[in-house]
């Protein structure tokens, strides 16, 4: 099972990013634990300087803006 | 509502209808805005009011500017969203990286212009910046200009009162961005950030595999970012638009002249003190200043109202407390403040 960790201090963004992985990971049958970081300092520590950043596996795949679908879907199910 | 909109159009259309789609959306917006004087003065003729009261001047103000605004900030937001793309936080760091010399003080301010981030992730963006090693006054001058001169405050104000004021307003936005940066990092702050921050020494760096992006990619970021904003920004518009309508039709002249006009040298501070508690985004304080300027008041002091209202917030201060200390903000706000009432003197003197 992976771990995804969304990183983003609580604006509408992150909380739609946050949707958007358990969506895909829903839509393609995938169990996947979703974590949300929004502590400031536990972002920054994590390399992560525009919010939302994604995580998957311990592994930063994205920082900033929505994610793209196509892309989200590539990374869960890699 | 995001949640509707956001995910399932995205991959929807077919490349060509993007490009097809542009000059359309280009042609329509044209249109738009060269009927906003003919639709204000139908609107106003609607209602029953006196064209020529103050409920009049009023309420044309009102109807002319909404769609105005709306229309200008559209259209920014879409072309700075594309651009942007091609800039990021992390390539912005790498550039920065171990800048010392002076020149990186306006290299940090123009990115700081040309990179995308919200206020909202500006404690990671910090971290980020100061642990790789870059000054800390150069950092300044980045997280300064950012606001300061942002595309949409630039944008609305050469559309709204003029393209003279509006490259004033850059020139002297990046110089106080520059020099307060300047100032801040020949201080040595360092000992006043918050314990934590300083004991990083070398925070991850974040090694974020490039996403390749096509031309296609760039306007849906635009896209997407006219939904974001326009979708938050746009109550803070009309209540702008509300109290620049208000300004208009009602405040006499003679009062401004009195209150914010060239005579009176308190306005400057004035404006200052009033202007950096004040919490608004760009787009709702240019239709101010514009009923502000139209009413006879001072260039620089209603510079200098606007600058601090954009460039020092509130919100921003408490976000900014969980990296700097109290005193480090204090001396970031008094340094910023200076720098504007510089700039307010100045033009209230030469203008």
């Amino acid at each position: 099972m992976k771990t995804v960790k969304v990183y983003g201090p609580g604006c509408k963004r992150c909380e739609t990013t946050e949707q958007m992985v358990r969506e895909t990971a829903a839509r393609l049958g995938l169990e996947v634990e979703v974590e949300k970081v929004t502590d400031a300092r536990s972002i920054a520590m994590a390399g992560v300087m525009s919010t939302p950043g994604i995580s998957v596996d311990g592994k930063l795949v994205h920082a900033g803006g929505l994610p793209d679908a196509v892309r989200l879907e590539a990374w869960l199910s890699a | 509502m995001s949640a509707e909109t956001q995910a399932p159009d995205r991959r929807g259309l077919p490349d060509w209808a993007w490009y097809a789609g542009l000059p359309v959306a280009a042609l329509a917006w044209w249109l738009a805005y060269g009927q906003l004087v003919p639709f204000s003065e139908w609107v106003v003729s609607l209602l029953p009011v006196d064209r020529h009261s103050h409920t009049g001047e009023a309420l044309a103000f009102f109807v002319y500017d909404v769609p105005k605004v709306l229309l200008l900030l559209t259209l920014i937001v879409f072309v700075t969203g594309v651009l942007r793309s091609w800039f990021s936080p992390e390539k912005t760091r790498a550039i920065l990286a171990g800048r010392r010399q002076i020149w990186g003080y306006p290299l940090a301010a123009t990115l700081g212009v040309m990179t995308p981030f919200c206020s909202c992730s500006s404690v990671p963006l910090f971290i980020g910046f100061v642990s790789a090693g870059i000054p800390l006054g150069v950092t300044f001058s980045f997280l300064i200009a950012g606001p300061m001169v942002g595309p949409v405050g630039l944008g609305l104000l050469y559309g709204l009162v003029g393209w003279q004021v509006a490259t004033l307003y850059l020139v002297f936005g990046f110089t106080i961005a520059t020099v307060a940066g300047w100032v801040l990092g020949r201080m040595r702050l360092e000992r006043f950030l918050q314990d934590w921050v300083r004991e990083l020494t070398a925070a991850p760096v974040g090694d974020l595999p490039q996403e390749r992006l096509g031309m296609v990619d760039r306007l849906k970021i635009g896209l997407d970012q006219v939904r974001e904003i326009v979708g938050r920004v746009w109550i803070w518009v009309v209540v702008g638009i509300s109290i620049g309508a208000l300004i208009h039709g009602y405040v006499p002249e003679a009062v401004m002249l009195r209150i914010m006009g060239g005579e009176a040298w308190w306005s400057v501070p004035a404006a200052v003190v009033v202007g950096v508690p004040m919490y608004t985004n760009a787009a709702g304080v240019i239709p101010i200043v514009e009923a502000l300027l139209g009413k006879g008041a001072a260039l620089g002091t209603v510079l200098a109202f606007m600058m601090s209202v954009i460039a020092l917030s509130l919100p921003e201060m408490i976000i900014l407390k969980q990296v700097l200390t109290l005193r480090l903000i204090a001396i970031f706000v008094a340094v910023v403040s200076l720098g504007i009432l510089a700039t307010g003197f100045l033009f209230n003197a030469i203008v």
